[in-house]
């Protein structure tokens, strides 16, 4: 007897043990990837950032004091900011329109949407070079229509910039949007015009509080992408929006100054887990996931 | 992002290729790994330099790709144990690198074929390997038969109304105001920047864009979107084969080469020294310029007849040319005066 229980009490620990183990193998490889490709390299960002022979906070001195980065920073979250709440308002419409329209038309609709998020942004943004500049098809259309006789500085400036990334970061907005706001029961909104309420009441008092979830998704998510945008900036900024992404490439590429570009790396990514957690404060990450 | 990827993919291949070198083929014949900045510039050097300089010395030139050889260099150096011998860069990179350690001192009595080369073609650690000159270029429509024809005019936006484009980087721009301010091309050296800078703000408020490619830099005077800019003359040269309204001036271009230097402790230093002797062969030399748009770096390539005299005339390093021109101070650029300058001109573009 007393064997049996003592066989019993070590096999049972022992079985969860290769259980564990089992998992923890099958874990692994993901495991690998992430610290490998993921965690190292971050740390090794960080460590560059306050390491030059020697502990230092030099590099994170440097953003404050130097009056340049100060108006990077300012620069990128401005353009952020301009960025977000104009897809925001031009893509609302859009996807209210996917959601009401009869189903061929709204795929259509989203095909619309959908169809440039394939083709890479370099491309888009050389396109946008190609109309916008100051020779380009829309200067050469309005100074052909006589509607203006010098052509606008439309590119090469912030004006490009902004233009250009508003166009590449529009389905970012409007996907979201349309996930939550399919997701709104038709009934309610029948209810609401039920009980009296006139089309323009409904919408504001029903559908678009319950459309907020869909808000704050693309909100952040433009927003988040807005701030690590480079290509864009580059080619249509003229080189003077100089963006936080492109001050880390010019300090490694002509300063030789890798410190400097992990701080502002450094920066950079708390800045954006910051913004990610209050977003998902704001809304519970499960509903613009569209796991149920 | 992107091009970070790329470079550190390509620096990736690059440490696999060497070490394969080094291992997989030590007891082949001797052998050297250069190494040069890739696409046409690099399969033109291997047609009219490499190959043939392989053959001559019968060795193995094991080769590879570097955009930017500096961080590597410093990363290569920092091991000790270096797989690179030679490199093809821009001077300051070899000089900066010797300053550091990171570069053999050259022992010029083992490279005979550099005894006639101007002095200021070599440094203490590298040789002038090929020539590229920042030119002064314009669109001929605009301006019909009065160009503008030094920086002095690229200034004067009253005669020379009309968009302008300099690259983004302090490099011949700060040369350029100089000359436009009137400073001796043969005086501009030690650059004094602050006059530099206070000429560039004077211009400033009339260029419209600051490039920072040379695909861009073609862009814009191809479109026409510039009328006149700074630009590279091979660059420029691929763009009037298309667009026959562009004309450039080697008047006040200012001259840049790259070298070649042969990285500290390097694997096979003394095939890698008769090979860079070999590299700058007035012969092989003269063959470069029939391959691609750059100018030798050593001016006895225009002496063996090799290059016919309309070819010449669009070199940047052939006398004629080189004589109109100032020829860039790599010493300069990589002392500390240079780094400060380098610095100085991140605020100056976005205010």
């Amino acid at each position: 007897m007393a064997t049996n229980v003592t066989q019993t009490s070590t096999s049972s620990p022992r079985g969860r043990g290769q259980e564990q183990m089992m998992l923890f193998l099958l874990l692994a490889p993901a495991l690998l990837v992430v610290v490998g490709l993921l965690l190292v390299p971050l740390l090794w960002l960080a460590w560059q950032s306050v390491w030059d022979n020697g502990f230092t906070f030099e590099n994170y001195r440097r953003l404050y004091t130097e009056p340049l980065y100060g108006r990077s920073f300012l620069l990128t979250f401005r353009l952020s900011v301009e960025v977000t709440v104009t897809t925001l308002l031009l893509g609302y419409p859009v996807a209210y329109a996917a959601t009401v329209l009869p189903r061929w038309l709204s795929l259509g609709v989203l095909a619309l949407v959908v169809v440039p998020f394939w083709t890479s942004v370099l491309v888009r943004s050389y396109g946008w070079l190609v109309l916008l500049q100051r020779t380009g098809v829309v200067n050469k259309l309005l100074m052909g229509m006589g509607l203006i006789d010098t052509p606008l500085s439309l590119a090469n400036n912030e004006i490009g910039v902004l233009i250009g990334m508003i166009h590449i970061l529009l389905p970012f907005m409007v996907l979201p949007l349309y996930a939550a706001m399919q997701k709104i029961p038709r009934d309610l909104l029948l209810a609401g015009a039920s009980l009296g309420g006139r089309p323009a009441t409904v919408f504001a008092r029903v559908f678009l509080p319950l459309s907020m979830p869909g808000v704050a998704a693309g909100t952040v998510l433009v927003f988040v992408l807005c701030l690590g945008f480079y290509i864009t900036p580059e080619l249509l900024g003229g080189g003077r929006t100089l963006m936080v992404s492109m001050l880390i490439s010019r300090n490694i590429e002509l300063y030789n100054q890798w410190g400097a570009a992990s701080a502002i790396s450094v920066v950079l990514l708390v800045a954006v887990m910051l913004i990610l957690a209050v977003g998902r404060l704001a809304v519970p990450l499960k509903s613009v996931a569209g796991a149920k | 992002m992107i091009r970070c990827f790329a470079s550190s993919n390509v620096r990736l291949s690059a440490s696999l290729l060497a070490l394969l070198a080094t291992t997989g083929l030590a007891a082949a014949a001797d052998q050297v790994v250069f190494v040069s900045q890739g696409g046409a510039y690099q399969e033109a050097q291997t047609k009219a330099i490499l190959d043939p300089a392989a053959k001559a010395l019968g060795i193995t030139v094991n080769q590879d790709s570097s955009p930017d050889a500096w961080p590597v260099i410093k990363t290569q150096g920092a091991t000790g144990a270096p797989t690179w011998d030679v490199v093809d860069t821009p001077t300051e990179d070899c000089v900066r690198g010797g300053d550091q350690g990171l570069i053999e001192k050259l022992d010029f009595s083992q490279i005979p074929n550099a005894a006639n080369m101007p002095e200021a073609y070599k440094t203490p650690y590298s040789v002038a390997y090929e020539f590229y000159s920042s030119v002064l270029t314009y669109n001929t429509k605009k301006f019909g038969g009065h160009p503008p024809q030094s920086w002095a005019d690229f200034w004067n936006v009253k005669a020379f109304p009309g968009t302008r484009a300099l690259r983004n980087h302090p490099l011949a721009t700060l040369e350029a105001a100089l000359m436009a301010d009137g400073v001796e091309p043969s005086k501009l050296y030690p650059l004094d920047v602050d006059r530099a800078f206070k000429k560039l703000e004077e211009i400033k408020p009339n260029i419209t864009v600051w490039w920072t490619s040379g695909g861009q830099s073609a862009q814009l005077l191809h479109d026409g979107e510039v009328d006149m800019e700074m630009a590279w003359n091979g660059r420029v040269t691929s763009v009037m084969k298309d667009n026959p309204d562009i004309g450039f001036t080697f008047n006040q271009g200012l001259l840049q080469n790259t070298s070649l230097c042969i990285l500290k402790n390097a694997p096979h230093l003394k095939t890698a020294v008769r090979f860079l002797n070999e590299a700058i062969d007035p012969k092989l030399q003269a063959h470069l310029p029939l391959a691609i748009n750059y100018g030798p770096g050593n001016p006895q390539a225009f002496k063996t007849g090799i290059i016919p005299a309309d070819l010449a005339k669009t070199l940047p390093s052939a006398p004629e040319n080189a004589a109109k021109q100032a020829l860039i101070a790599s010493a300069w650029w990589s002392s500390p005066a240079g780094d400060a300058a380098l610095k100085r001109w991140a605020t100056f573009v976005q205010q």
